[in-house]
């Protein structure tokens, strides 16, 4: 690799189509405006003739001889009856016309002014500047030429030219037709085009005025056939068509002496047909309609816009062998695996090569049919299609299934529908980061949606409140090898944005390992074999024998689905704010810290930070140590196995959580009534100018800081006297405490007070004149007027309150919105940038020209998925593995 | 006023001019041509920094750039002055 760039583009011209070219490449001079005859048989010289290719099937194509799809179609041309401008240059023929001489079509620029541009003009070098600073000359050079009034070569007087848009041009009140615009291009000289930003070497001005049409090829606007066998045809074509015909007759009454009205007329007609042709959405005139009274699609409309060629077709392209349907939860299937509906691998096929090998297997498959059942009533993959060497398709029916069997041979291609255990591409939109596609191996179920473990959840950010996901089948083999090594849901669960698990257990996981592992609880037998029912067991839990009858701990419990060899020790989430070690929602000191020695728990409580995606400790070094396989299998029975608990426990919540003792309630009323007589003090101060500002603040931001501090210390203080009350045995709390779902904050919200509103950081102070609402004073600053709230929701709040909650909440809607927004548009700039690049053989990061971007990857070579959080080893940890091991 | 040298400055890694030398053997060892380095104006601050001390220096010449890194170490990169605008 000592090449430089391989291909590059070196430039790129823009010219004009000259009448003359336009000719010339024609291949016939269309005259009639029909298409086809009675027989259905194209015209000759008609819009359909077969000189400008072929689209139906037997016919030969007169230019080239091919046939349909060997013929790349040719152009022909329509004669104008009478020139007409081009509505895609109505701004540079304006540029002409005012900067050019009506008399001589001479720049309106003295001489030694076009020497003076001349010479600025030749040091330019034209295939290397940039295009927008020529496009700034040439602005400066016609303005000054279009602000003189007097043409400095002829002396002739000039006269101003208005744009009466779209595209009729008026002098002194006077029509311009078309013709003489042309005649007054055509006076322009060569030497005078560079001016203008025109390379005299491809382009006239007048050519801007058409006198002839390209009619374009067949292939580009085909006719349809409708199922009643009657033809349709493109838009394109009728637009041609109207063309034709408005020539036809603006000829003829030209030709026998018309009145000039009535040419003038015609010609009008003929100048909008061509205008629509281009663009039917030209500002100034009604789109052209079809009979139906939709508007025509026409030259501009393919290409612009979000369904045109562009953005549709070239950016945007859709995909066979892909479904789509709603997602559901199934805890029951491996992270690995996907859930998908019959109906939906009925159509998905993948395609089998015929081989000598697997020829009676194949053969059997498609006698099978296209719906096959098994003994058992179950689905088995039938085919659909089976495809002949000369790459013709067979779809196959009930019916001919048995007679087909038989014709197929080695080399064919078989499309058999979707099994079990295909490897397929999993994607929930938006896809922004590499886990929102990942591989997974099919399982088919009876309804009609996707369903998936609640593990991978996290990876997808998907939730079950109507999300649709795709699925997309993969069509060979290098891919599907690909798709399992790499792509596969085990290979991704460490994620490299930050180095550790993105996936875990969520909501009632957490919730059942906590339960199953806090304070070490006992299980009667009967209790455990529920639990264990739901995994597939190779280490028995040992039971313990308490007042004569066999009991099994949950730590024990837990222990049997983590590997054997897993040293580990760390503080569990539960206990995060312990001081001193010691915790206290443990009943034993020793719980502070969660341990395991050889894949025995024996202390701690599982919770969020052991199995939780992103922090999931245990998953995280289980994936270290003992690879994707492991890792996986231990979210796979970690999953079932909080299924199995939380089904024997039965966990809920409800009001009744929240229930604090009725001088609790007291107590937060008292403490909320001193804070706001305590803001009603500062306020009081402040007014007196008693208040003495901050550093760098004013003395209203001062007062705003300080009210701040106070609002938030009594909803810190009302949350502490309700959750002294709150202890581990309410569900909502050991949601909160093992890091399920909510916060205790939530809880205090909920229980306590709802605290301080605010807006942008700050109290609500928006509204009215000097006040949030007229229930208030003017220059009411207190706390009740600014968007406190002293209920609790389970309280309720004043209408007052719930008012400026609303308006909080409004805040947090309004900056998801323009977040994601953001956000979104910036990573997608990020990604284009970055599309292309590539890590090569020793590490460099290169673009597709070769350039280095980075000598070692990431400057370290660190692949952060391998990476723990960033950093190169947990050193912490490899002290105790290490120690652990060396014991044994 | 003398000019603060940026290169000072602690969040600046540590920019050295290549000889010529030294530059070949580099290519070598990187087994690549000039053209595919990462470039540099020669307006840069760090640039004109270096050549108050070292005088005017030619485009084409190539800067090592050493970087600390938490994870690696130090990190070497390299890039070649060049005049005019980037696109």
């Amino acid at each position: 690799m000592t090449t430089g760039i391989s291909k590059r583009i070196q430039r790129i011209q823009f010219a004009l189509l000259s009448p003359d070219e336009i000719r010339k490449m024609s291949q016939v001079r269309v005259i009639t405006a029909d298409t086809y005859n009675d027989d259905g048989y194209p015209i000759e010289r008609g819009l359909m003739d077969l000189h400008m290719g072929v689209i139906e099937p037997g016919l030969k194509c007169a230019t080239c001889g091919g046939r349909v799809d060997e013929c790349p179609g040719h152009f022909g041309s329509i004669e104008l009856a009478m020139p007409v401008v081009h509505v895609g240059f109505i701004k540079e023929i304006k540029m002409f016309l005012d900067a050019s001489c009506r008399a001589c079509g001479r720049i309106k620029l003295t001489d030694e002014q076009i020497e003076q541009f001349k010479k600025r003009l030749s040091q330019m070098d034209f295939s290397s500047q940039d295009p927008e600073v020529i496009g700034l000359m040439t602005k400066r050079i016609t303005d000054e030429a279009s602000a003189r009034m007097v043409c400095p070569h002829c002396g002739v007087q000039q006269s101003k030219i208005y744009l009466d848009k779209p595209t009729t041009f008026r002098e002194e009140q006077i029509k311009v037709t078309p013709k003489e615009i042309r005649e007054r291009l055509e006076k322009i000289p060569e030497d005078d085009l560079i001016f203008f930003g025109m390379n005299k070497s491809v382009a006239r001005p007048e050519w801007m005025v058409l006198t002839v049409l390209p009619v374009p090829p067949i292939n580009v606007r085909p006719s349809i056939t409708l199922d009643t066998g009657e033809r349709s045809e493109d838009d394109l074509t009728h637009k041609l068509v109207d063309i034709i015909r408005i020539s036809q007759r603006l000829r003829e009454s030209r030709d026998n002496g018309s009145p000039q009205l009535i040419i003038e007329d015609l010609w009008d007609l003929l100048q909008f047909h061509v205008t629509t042709y281009f663009d039917n959405q030209t500002a100034g005139i009604p789109p052209a309609r079809h009979r139906s009274g939709r508007a025509l699609k026409t030259l501009v409309q393919r290409l612009k816009g979000k369904d045109g060629r562009f953005r549709s077709n070239l950016s945007g392209k859709r995909v066979n062998f892909s479904a789509r349907t709603v997602i559901s939860p199934e805890p029951f299937l491996s992270i690995n695996e996907v859930g998908v509906p019959e109906k939906a691998a009925r159509e998905l096929t993948v395609p089998v090569s015929v081989t000598p090998f697997n020829l009676d297997f194949v053969r059997g498959l498609v006698a099978k049919g296209p719906a096959p059942r098994d003994d058992s009533d179950h689905y088995t993959a039938g085919v659909n299609y089976i495809i002949r060497p000369d790459g013709r398709r067979i779809k196959i029916t009930d019916q001919n299934s048995e007679e087909n069997s038989k014709k197929v041979e080695p080399g064919w291609i078989v499309e058999r529908q979707l099994s079990e255990g295909d490897i397929v591409l999993f994607n929930r939109q938006p896809s922004l980061h590499r886990m929102s596609m990942m591989a997974h191996t099919v399982r088919i179920l009876g309804g009609q949606t996707f369903r998936f473990n609640l593990a991978v959840c996290t990876p997808y950010n998907a939730d079950f409140d109507g999300d649709e996901m795709n699925l997309h089948v993969i069509q060979k083999e290098e891919a599907r090898a690909e798709a399992r090594i790499i792509m596969k849901v085990k290979e991704q669960i460490m994620s490299p944005r930050f180095g550790g698990p993105i996936i875990g257990g969520i909501h009632d996981h957490v919730t059942a390992m906590f339960l199953l592992t806090h304070n070490n609880p006992l299980f009667t037998e009967n209790q455990t074999l529920h639990i264990l029912s739901y995994i597939d067991l190779e280490r028995h839990p040992i039971p313990e024998i308490v007042n004569g009858a066999k009991m099994f701990r949950g730590r024990d419990i837990f222990s049997s689905i983590l590997p054997r060899g897993l040293n580990m020790q760390f503080r569990s989430k539960l206990c995060k704010g312990a001081k001193n070690g010691v915790c206290e929602y443990e009943n034993d000191p020793k719980d502070t810290n969660v341990t395991i020695a050889d894949g025995n728990l024996e202390t701690g409580t599982v919770d969020e930070e052991a199995i939780g995606p992103f922090s999931g400790q245990i998953i995280d070094k289980i994936f270290r140590k003992f690879g994707s396989e492991e890792a996986s299998r231990f979210v796979d029975r970690m999953t079932r196995l909080s299924v199995g608990l939380i089904s024997l426990y039965g966990f809920s919540t409800g009001i009744r959580d929240y229930d604090i003792p009725e001088n609790a309630v007291k107590r937060i009323e008292e403490i909320s009534v001193e804070a706001v007589e305590k803001i009603d003090r500062l306020i009081e101060n402040y007014r007196e100018g008693l208040l003495e500002s901050l550093p760098g603040r004013s003395i209203e931001e001062t007062l705003e800081i300080q009210i701040l501090g106070i609002t938030g210390e009594v909803r810190d203080e009302s949350g502490k006297i309700a959750s002294s009350f709150l202890g581990l045995n309410i569900p909502a709390v050991i949601m909160a405490r093992s890091g399920a779902r909510a916060k205790m904050l939530n809880i205090s919200e909920v229980a306590g007070m709802v605290g301080q509103q605010s807006v942008r950081g700050g109290r609500i102070n928006r509204g009215y004149y000097k006040r949030t609402l007229p229930h208030f004073r003017l220059d009411d600053i207190g706390a009740p007027a600014r968007g406190f709230v002293k209920s609790s929701y389970k309280s309720g709040l004043n209408p007052v309150e719930y008012f400026f909650h609303s308006i909080g909440g409004r805040e947090g809607l309004v900056d998801i919105a323009v977040r994601t927004s953001r956000s979104g548009y910036m990573q997608r700039r990020l990604i284009n940038a970055f599309e292309d690049l590539k890590v090569d053989e020793t590490h460099r990061v290169r673009d597709t020209t070769g350039s280095i971007i980075q000598f070692t990857y990431g400057e370290d070579g660190v692949d952060p998925t391998r990476s723990d959080r960033g950093d190169t080893v947990d050193v912490n940890y490899l002290m105790i593995d290490l120690g652990k091991e060396g014991k044994k | 006023m003398a000019r603060f040298n940026v290169l000072k400055h602690e969040l600046v890694p540590e920019h050295q001019i290549v000889d010529a030398k030294e530059e070949e053997m580099i290519l070598r060892d990187l087994n690549i041509t000039k053209e595919l380095l990462p470039k540099i104006n020669r307006n840069d601050p760090s640039i004109k920094a270096l050549e108050d001390i070292h005088g005017p220096i030619k485009s084409g010449t190539i800067i090592r750039i050493v970087r600390k890194s938490k994870t690696a170490g130090v990190s070497v990169y390299y890039r070649v002055v060049e005049s005019g605008v980037f696109k």
